[in-house]
């Protein structure tokens, strides 16, 4: 019986030691160890989503640690999609707009995930990942295995999205991306210029099909 | 009796990896230790919730009171009793049942494996297995 409440102390012992060592792995330094960096005159104007030739373009101002943000994504985007999108009405240009907050620590770090998994072909499956397990965005957490295990199940190669996301290698278009939007008075997320005009309806599916039907209408109007 | 013992030891081994899992959950560690595991993907799924609580935590409440009722029935003055053996078969029964559900949600809709998770089911089965022979065996 002694021997029985000896292992149980040892037991004890060996899992509180383990979670006191655990807790020494709370670190964010993915972020924190961004730096400054000049923005990038690559050119690039952000992933589109639709056809080249669709009359409409929606660009949305996005930061991927916004809960709005993830709840347009999930909720509203599959329909925007499937009823604008997909029928070649609109064309869907996602721009970084990472929000300078203390709750979005790890909004950079996840648009430059997003990035990175773009340089692979896969920027709106890693998005789509980043969104739908939103549960990272806000708790100031060390996402860099999180959002590894996300490249990871899109089927990006480990390597080169390691070397680019250690790298930095997309720092630069993000904050290109967010100057742009600063200076086109972007100051929340998710925010949406369709056809360069500055969008202020229902950030619904309703909302966006209601208003690009009336672009539509117009412009056939006008040709007829 | 040695039995009740074991799946008290058992139950706090698993106690442990539910607490260290669910102190993830709730932002306690910045990052688990998974080795080359897909813990983070497993954790961050939406099946890592359930009734609006981390699953973790009914983790931790089980063996909580797995523990419990292992403790108390390993006591020489209740070795004869039945009631412990009873309790431990009536507790480990769901869990073992909920923990083949989650395993089975990793394996074949989530497509990654938490090995925290696993350890947990096989802690799991091992007190159910204890607790099923116990039972047998004491039947009248």
């Amino acid at each position: 019986m002694r021997r029985f409440y000896v292992l149980l102390l040892v037991l004890v012992g060996v899992g509180a030691s383990l979670l006191a060592l655990a807790g020494r792995s709370r670190t964010s330094t993915s972020v924190a160890a961004w730096p400054d960096v000049p923005p990038a005159a690559d050119g690039f104007r952000g992933y589109t989503l639709g056809s080249d030739s669709a009359p409409v373009e929606v660009v949305e101002y996005v930061d991927i640690e916004c809960p709005i943000c993830a709840v347009f994504a999930t909720v509203q985007f599959p329909a925007i999609r499937d009823q604008l999108i997909a029928p070649g009405k609109v064309r869907w240009r996602i721009r970084d707009f990472p929000l300078n907050n203390p709750a979005h620590r790890n909004a950079r770090f996840a648009a430059l995930a997003a990035q990175c998994a773009g340089e692979q072909g896969k920027f709106w499956p890693m998005l789509d990942s980043l969104f739908s397990h939103h549960d990272w965005a806000q708790t100031g957490r060390d996402v860099t295995a999180l959002f590894r295990g996300f490249a990871q199940g899109i089927g990006l190669d480990l390597v080169r999205y390691d070397a680019c996301v250690q790298g930095q290698r997309y720092a630069g278009r993000i904050r290109a991306s967010y100057e742009e939007g600063a200076q086109r008075g972007v100051n929340g997320t998710p925010t949406f210029f369709v056809n360069g005009q500055r969008y202020t309806g229902g950030s619904t599916s309703d909302g966006f099909r209601a208003y690009v039907d009336s672009l539509l209408a117009r412009r056939s109007a006008r040709r007829g | 009796m040695i039995r009740r013992q074991a799946i008290a030891l058992l139950a706090l081994a698993g106690f442990f990896v539910a607490l260290y899992l669910y102190l993830y959950k709730i932002g306690v560690y910045g990052e688990l230790q998974c080795g080359t595991g897909s813990c983070e993907t497993v954790q961050a799924s939406p099946y890592a919730v359930w009734l609006g609580h981390p699953v973790a935590l009914y983790g931790v409440l089980g063996y909580a009171a797995l523990l419990v009722v292992g403790l108390v029935g390993a006591r020489p003055a209740l070795a004869a009793r039945r009631w412990p053996t009873l309790a431990l078969a009536s507790l480990a029964t769901p869990g073992w049942l909920f923990s083949a559900y989650l395993t089975y949600l990793e394996v074949f809709v989530i497509h990654a494996l938490c090995r925290w998770c696993v350890a947990s089911a096989l802690i799991m089965t091992a007190i159910w297995v204890l607790a099923i022979t116990g039972l047998v065996r004491s039947a009248p």
